[in-house]
């Protein structure tokens, strides 16, 4: 009897186990997607409609460098966010530059170049691409197995989420972003090259986008309408965390991720949708400028 | 009515009449039209070009071989871009503006009900080729891939008595997912097996992990798959990922139709059960001769025929025996044929119109991936499609026009 217990509590540790690690990786890849998207909305105000082609091109990125006999882990790490960002920093030249302060005229013309951006991998790579398959091998956990890639992912979120968090608390460079966003024409007047940190932010963002990308590539496969599976899930996040980066999405990651796997875990993967939805709209409700738009209004 | 009119009627009703048959006899000097609305660009694309081949292969063939009936056949395609809003503008350009005399193609069911009421008013035989949910039961419409009954039924019984009895199911939350996971209940029913789990997932769904746990917790012998569309291709990489390849057999319906094996790295691919009406691989000195001149025609790159590329190749042969032996074009003359009993010898085998439903009898392959290519391992001849609870039967009620369903 002792013994069958003892079995009965294993299982349910393990089940326990592997539950949590769906969640967090649910969280994690949450939050992954919505980073850069945040950063651009958060300090610059602007609302990049082709944030979810951008993570797109840097899934593409990645499978190209890849295929093409780059080291993947150099490929993931440094060539995909390096050629997003640099897409960003063209877009933000050609297209956002003018924009500045005027959401709706950014919303359509982001729109637009989401379009562009997708008819342009649809020519470029079509829809025949090779998938690069997760590395590392599987965890077994009593009766489960997990890929240790999703491990892999949960690390990832949480180190690039403290490195942002660092980069803009105690640097220089952070200093100066923050102080921008805060008060543009005070920054201006101290002697902030406002356009040229406008342009790093940019950069950053679509960075981080691209790199989002190319780690969800092997899970997830890329196609030209890639994008199309995250940009609502990113905006939610984004949306309902407010406008503080680091705090604001976190939380909004946390939370969805939570409620959205849970469901999934204990219904079906229809209903884990439409939980993070329907708590998408009832905290819009009550918390309509998001959840830090209350709570951690100083925070990053 | 009064006499003066009905003189009248009459009169422009010879009129008519006259206009007519001087338009049919100036179309039957020209070549013998051939439409086809396939999607050869945008995400369907992957479907799409090997489809349009396939057609100009048959083309090239009857041309090569004096043409049909005395007349050269010339394919119109326009490429419907993946996008539903051009199906019917497209299958209404080429019944009305370019008057083809057959409709070939659409991928989707959602854009093949689009096509088929436009192509039926125009009284113009359509030949619809990919697998599909099945039930489909119109007079002139011709339905010749696979239906689930085709897929699952050689299938399962085969793994039922290699693997075990216990099936879980996953498959697209749509009716094709749907009337599979009915297919595969009934069968599994039939060989004392049991389906222990079903899961459905909208087409944007990319994300496994609790499935996969799922699955591991009921510890089934057979998973069988029905994923559709890009967002669930990412199943077969977290499978892999888990480590559940070769623990567990995975079988599916469409894993091949786009050539999936070609893009995924063989760790991921290996083991995966599919039945299906051919591969490449299948050996018959059709499909020898078929696989020359298509490789002469489009070079090495063209990615890997498919059923579903294939199909619309049989399909051609199907109807151009039917005019032959009908000796015309029109909806009549192809149905005539039709009903007299239509067969071609094709790279697949035998492919057999049934009368009563304008379906397909096919002979099946049992195909399992190895090293990243498709190994037959069984073949099964004649697998009659799918007719739910025998309702469509278009010789005793010819007018029927709807697509059946089982009772779910």
């Amino acid at each position: 009897m002792a013994l069958v217990l003892h079995d009965m509590n294993g299982l349910l540790m393990d089940l326990l186990a592997i539950t949590l690690l769906e969640i967090f990786y649910g969280i994690a890849s949450l939050a992954l997607i919505s980073l850069g998207l945040a950063i651009i909305f958060g300090m610059l105000r602007v609302i990049n409609f082709a944030h979810g082609e951008f993570l797109m091109i840097g899934g593409f990125s990645f499978i190209m460098l890849t295929s093409a006999g780059v080291n993947m882990w150099i490929a993931m790490l440094i060539g995909a966010p390096l050629i997003v960002g640099l897409l960003g920093i063209v877009v933000e030249r050609v297209v956002i530059r003018n924009l500045y302060g005027r959401i709706v005229e950014t919303i359509l013309a982001t729109w637009g170049l989401s379009l562009f951006l997708m008819g342009a991998a649809s020519l470029l790579f079509g829809y025949f691409q090779r998938g690069v398959s997760p590395p590392f091998g599987t965890l077994k956990i009593g009766n489960y197995q997990e890929g240790v890639y999703s491990i892999f992912v949960i690390v990832l979120a949480a180190a690039v989420y403290l490195s942002t968090y660092l980069v803009l608390r105690y640097t220089k460079l952070g200093l100066i972003a923050r102080a921008t966003m805060q008060n543009p024409e005070m920054a201006s007047s101290l002697g902030v090259a406002r356009e040229k940190v406008y342009a790093v932010t940019f950069f950053c963002g679509a960075a981080l986008t691209g790199l989002a990308g190319a780690v969800l590539a092997p899970i997830a496969g890329v196609v030209p309408t890639s994008g199309l599976a995250y940009i609502a899930r990113s905006f939610i996040t984004v949306i309902t965390g407010g406008a503080t980066v680091i705090a604001g999405t976190g939380i909004a990651s946390v939370l969805f991720g939570t409620v959205s796997q849970l469901t999934a875990i204990l219904t079906r993967p229809v209903w884990g949708e439409a939980a993070l939805l329907l708590t998408a709209v009832i905290l819009l409700r009550f918390l309509p400028a998001g959840i830090t738009g209350r709570y951690f209004r100083n925070g990053l | 009515m009064d006499r003066r009119s009905f003189v009248q009627g009459s009169l422009a009703a010879a009129g008519v009449l006259a206009i007519g048959g001087a338009a049919t006899k100036a179309r039957a000097a020209g070549p013998i039209k051939i439409g086809a609305v396939i999607d050869t660009s945008g995400p369907l694309e992957v479907f799409g070009q090997n489809k349009l081949r396939g057609l100009q292969i048959g083309v090239d063939e009857l041309n090569e071989a004096g043409g049909l009936l005395g007349r050269q056949i010339q394919l119109v395609h326009r490429d419907t871009q993946s996008n539903n809003q051009l199906f019917a503008q497209y299958a209404r350009e080429l019944t009305a503006g370019e008057r083809v005399d057959v409709v070939f193609g659409a991928t989707t069911s959602s854009s093949r009900e689009i096509v088929r009421p436009v192509v039926n008013r125009a009284k113009v035989p359509y030949f619809y080729n990919t697998n599909y949910e099945g039930g489909v039961c119109q007079r002139t419409t011709y339905c010749t891939s696979t239906t689930p009954a085709q897929m699952v039924e050689p299938l399962l019984p085969a793994l039922i008595e290699k693997h075990g009895k216990k099936i879980y199911f996953l498959g697209a939350d749509y009716n094709y997912g749907q009337i599979s996971a009915y297919a595969t209940k009934a069968i599994a029913k039939a060989h004392g097996a049991e389906v222990i789990g079903a899961e459905f997932f909208p087409l944007d769904a990319s994300s496994f992990g609790a499935t996969i746990n799922r699955i591991q917790s009921a510890k089934p012998d057979i998973v069988h798959t029905v994923f559709v569309g890009p967002a669930h291709g990412s199943f077969w990489g977290q499978w892999a990922s888990a480590g559940m390849v070769g623990k567990i057999p995975v079988s599916s319906q469409t894993f091949g139709l786009a050539g999936e094996q070609l893009r995924m790295p063989p760790e991921v691919s290996e083991g995966i059960y599919v039945c299906l009406n051919y591969f490449e691989e299948v050996s018959t000195p059709e499909n020898e001769r078929f696989l020359t001149r298509f490789k002469a025609k489009f070079g090495s790159s063209y990615g890997y025929i498919s059923e579903a590329s294939m199909a619309e190749y049989q399909a051609l042969k199907l109807w151009a025996e039917a005019a032959k032996k009908s000796n015309g074009t029109d909806a009549d003359a192809i149905e005539r044929a039709a009903k007299a009993g239509l067969s071609v010898l094709a790279p697949s085998g035998n492919v057999l119109l049934d009368a009563k439903t304008n379906h397909c009898i096919l002979d099946m392959s049992l195909a399992r991936m190895s090293g990243g290519k498709f190994i037959i391992e069984k073949k099964f001849a004649g697998v009659r499609p799918s007719n739910y609870g025998d309702q469509c039967d278009l010789i005793k009620n010819p007018n029927t026009n709807k697509q059946f369903e089982p009772k779910l």
